[in-house]
């Protein structure tokens, strides 16, 4: 009765109704457009990052109405770190559409932020009509050339027959194997032709079946090793967080007891609080977790990839180690550095096969060692009486939330305090873009975080550089009322590059000095988020405890902080850590 | 070292410059690289000729491997293969030098495609490396125009 009240009243019963009675049947007829939102509510999506435009207005006709929260960016770019930061957080796909052309195009950066660190994406691009594809047409651009090598895949749509196939493939690519961000351009005419709909329950690619199951052989070698070690390290990475290993590696350290350092993206897969815990390594690594990986005679790889930015010198990375790689990408394996039990196959399930049938090694004397390491060089700063460290701010956002909050960083000087001062102890807690070092990710990033996380404190710790290039996200929390945190550490340097220009480039400090900047308290309240300005190292404290008890809308909180503070230790990029620095040069 | 690696690929739009654009965005060096149909109407093979030391090589077959539109890597120059490359050779032979060109042709069995006042043209199937030797034979006689169809390889039972 009521519903036929409202089919008079209100024309999107009757839509609803209409659909309804169209998607009831078996393989009815649908357009592309209506393809995509049956497709994803089969995929199980609740959330859509996005911006309507010319291409994709008949997919945003049907999105009017459709059953999912969509989240309007203010800049395509922003949608795209906002629905990786929802993938990071949640451990599922993210969902992103976008027109064609330069719709696309802003999609690039985030696509290859995602594509870098291995994070599920499925992005939908509008683009100009089949007969129109290369004919230089308005708003149009090749952006499966574009994104052929920051994807995983991607797929120009040429019939909508293919379509749900399409999409079926994207979002199994996307998750499985090592998961990556998948394009899918869907030509506009493509989105308003018909076919019957039936969507695909399986998937069948011949070219793609990625390998979960470790091989036993490499897997029994691995535990003799293991045992047979006398300064044995876990070098655990990204790829620990995204197969959801955190519980076995947990249980791994704990049957061998072997000390564990994670690159950044494997922060809070170990508890950073436990005497095992030897944090980060790599370039602003702790001390102790760079000295550990150089004398260790056995390295215990898991979902890592051997960066730069951890190996430094690759000839001097580890001059006595053998190594164990477990990694779901073959292509990861001996592609920096020889290994020598390379186990291909998913993180977690080779773990679990491991802690079946390892025995503990005989390391009294190395944790010993390691410990007293630990003991000599732990991460530090020159504390102020009056200044405000960025460090200090860093460490009071952890004391005050119990530890238990999701940080998002930018890049630069305030990514890496957010890793050294901070103590992560669960996975998905800590999310940054590692690979491609992206400014102006955190924010929107934090956005997809708290959607995926509602249950969770999500601070985005960024600098006053960052925060800049995509800021005008600011009103998407606002309407939403996420009470994401943005905790600028404000130097108005560029600061990452100005270090490397005081350290080695004579002091020359080119165009990194950004003082001249909004007055962030009054920008946010422009938004209507919440200002605060902190100038004095007493305000701290109060200033993280006002934002905490806010719990409707955004906050930013401008911490004025020491200008030249810099990111110690450092091992300069190439070198070994002998040529570490780990305080000012005088 | 050279390898020969002969790539099963779905037979879709974009699977090239896939290919392609990782040899180039990765720096490995092509020396040659041809595309063909397979007897499957849905699956094209391209044989690619590549330089590199071990991990490169290594490191290039996992590459393709990891693109999803590759259906298979072999390395033929691991194993017995057959393998053949075509060539089109216009050569400058004035009438007075014009015998000595054909005993040339005569003996690699090259066949003689096209004949003009002042050139020849020959047409040689072979193994790459004949194809190499009779290429450096007829130098002296000055190359006009020469086009290599790049090397095709079939592993042999």
């Amino acid at each position: 009765m009521i519903k036929w009240i409202g089919f008079f009243i209100f024309p999107e019963v009757r839509l609803e109704l209409d659909k309804k009675r169209r998607t009831g049947r078996t393989a009815v007829k649908m357009t592309g457009a209506e393809i995509i939102i049956e497709s994803l509510k089969k995929e199980g999506v609740e959330h859509i990052f996005g911006y309507p435009g010319g291409a994709v207005i008949p997919i945003f006709h049907q999105l009017f109405d459709a059953p999912f929260n969509f989240y309007l960016a203010r800049h395509e770019q922003g949608a795209v770190h906002a629905a990786d930061g929802y993938a990071r957080a949640s451990g599922r796909v993210g969902v992103v559409i976008a027109t064609s052309g330069p719709g696309a195009t802003n999609l690039v950066t985030g696509i290859a932020t995602a594509y870098m660190d291995s994070v599920p994406l499925v992005l939908f691009t509008g683009q100009v009509s089949t007969e129109m594809i290369g004919n230089d047409a308005f708003q149009e651009a090749d952006i499966t050339g574009i994104t052929r090598p920051i994807s995983k895949h991607n797929y120009l749509v040429q019939r909508v027959d293919d379509l749900a196939r399409i999409i079926k493939e994207s979002f199994y690519i996307a998750s499985t194997g090592r998961p990556g961000p998948v394009v899918v351009d869907v030509p506009v005419d493509v989105s308003r032709a018909e076919t019957k709909f039936a969507y695909p329950e399986q998937v069948n690619l011949r070219s793609y079946k990625p390998v979960y199951k470790g091989h036993p052989l490499q897997i029994s070698k691995a535990c003799k090793l293991i045992e047979q070690s006398k300064r044995p390290v876990i070098y655990s990475g990204g790829g620990v967080i995204s197969s959801n290993a955190s519980a076995e590696l947990r249980e791994f350290v704990k049957k061998t007891g072997i000390p564990i350092t994670t690159t950044l993206m494997g922060m809070g897969a170990y508890p950073e609080t436990d005497p095992l815990s030897l944090k980060m390594l790599g370039m602003h690594g702790t001390c102790y977790a760079n000295q550990a990986v150089h004398d260790s005679d056995l390295l215990i790889a898991i979902g890592a990839r051997f960066d730069d930015r951890v190996t430094g010198k690759i000839s001097e990375f580890i001059p006595e180690a053998r190594v164990i790689h477990i990694d779901i990408d073959p292509s990861s394996v001996s592609k920096n550095v020889q290994v020598d039990i390379p186990i291909v196959g998913d993180c977690r399930q080779i773990l679990a096969e491991i802690n079946k049938m390892v025995k503990a090694p005989d390391i009294g004397e190395w944790i010993d060692y390691l410990q007293k390491l630990k003991v000599e060089n732990p991460l530090t700063y020159k504390d102020s009486g009056s200044r405000i460290k960025p460090q200090h701010v860093v460490e009071r956002i952890y004391a005050l939330t119990g530890g238990k909050a999701v940080i998002c960083t930018e890049v630069g000087q305030n990514q890496m305090w957010a890793a050294q001062f901070f103590e992560y102890s669960e996975p998905r807690s800590f999310i940054s873009s590692g690979g491609l070092g992206t400014m102006g990710f955190g924010f929107p990033a934090a956005i997809g975080a708290q959607i995926a996380r509602p249950d969770r404190r999500v601070i985005d710790i960024a600098g006053d550089g960052s925060i800049q290039m995509n800021i005008q996200e600011l009103i998407v929390a606002v309407q939403h009322r996420l009470p994401v945190i943005i905790a600028i550490l404000n130097n108005g340097f560029l600061g990452m590059v100005r270090q490397w220009q005081q350290l080695f480039y004579d002091k020359r400090y080119s165009h990194t000095c950004i003082n001249f900047q909004p007055d962030f308290v009054k920008l946010a309240e422009a938004y209507g988020a919440e200002g605060i300005r902190v100038e004095k190292k007493e305000e701290v404290d109060a200033a993280i405890e006002r934002a905490l008890s806010i719990t409707d809308r955004p906050i930013i909180i401008d911490f004025r902080v020491d200008r030249e503070e810099n990111v110690y230790p450092m091992v300069p990029a190439g070198k070994t850590i002998k040529d570490t620095i780990t305080r000012e040069l005088l | 070292m050279r390898h020969v690696i002969s790539v099963k690929v779905e037979n879709r739009a974009g699977v090239l410059a896939r290919v392609a654009g990782l040899f180039s965005a990765r720096g490995y060096n092509i020396d040659s690289l041809a595309v063909s149909q397979t007897e499957q109407e849905d699956v094209s093979v391209m044989t690619i000729v590549v330089r590199g030391d071990d991990r490169i090589i290594e490191q290039v077959k996992k590459q393709l491997n990891k693109l999803i539109d590759v259906i298979k890597v072999s390395d033929h120059s691991e194993y017995p293969s057959i393998q053949r490359e075509l060539a089109l050779v216009k050569v400058n032979a004035q009438p007075a030098k014009r015998s000595e060109v054909y005993q040339i042709a005569g003996i690699f069995r090259a066949e003689i495609v096209d004949i003009s006042l002042k050139t020849v043209t020959l047409e040689l199937t072979g193994e790459p490396e004949r194809i190499d030797n009779f290429i450096e034979l007829l130098r002296p006689y000055s190359i006009k125009e020469l086009i290599r169809t790049g090397r095709i390889s079939m592993s042999k039972e």
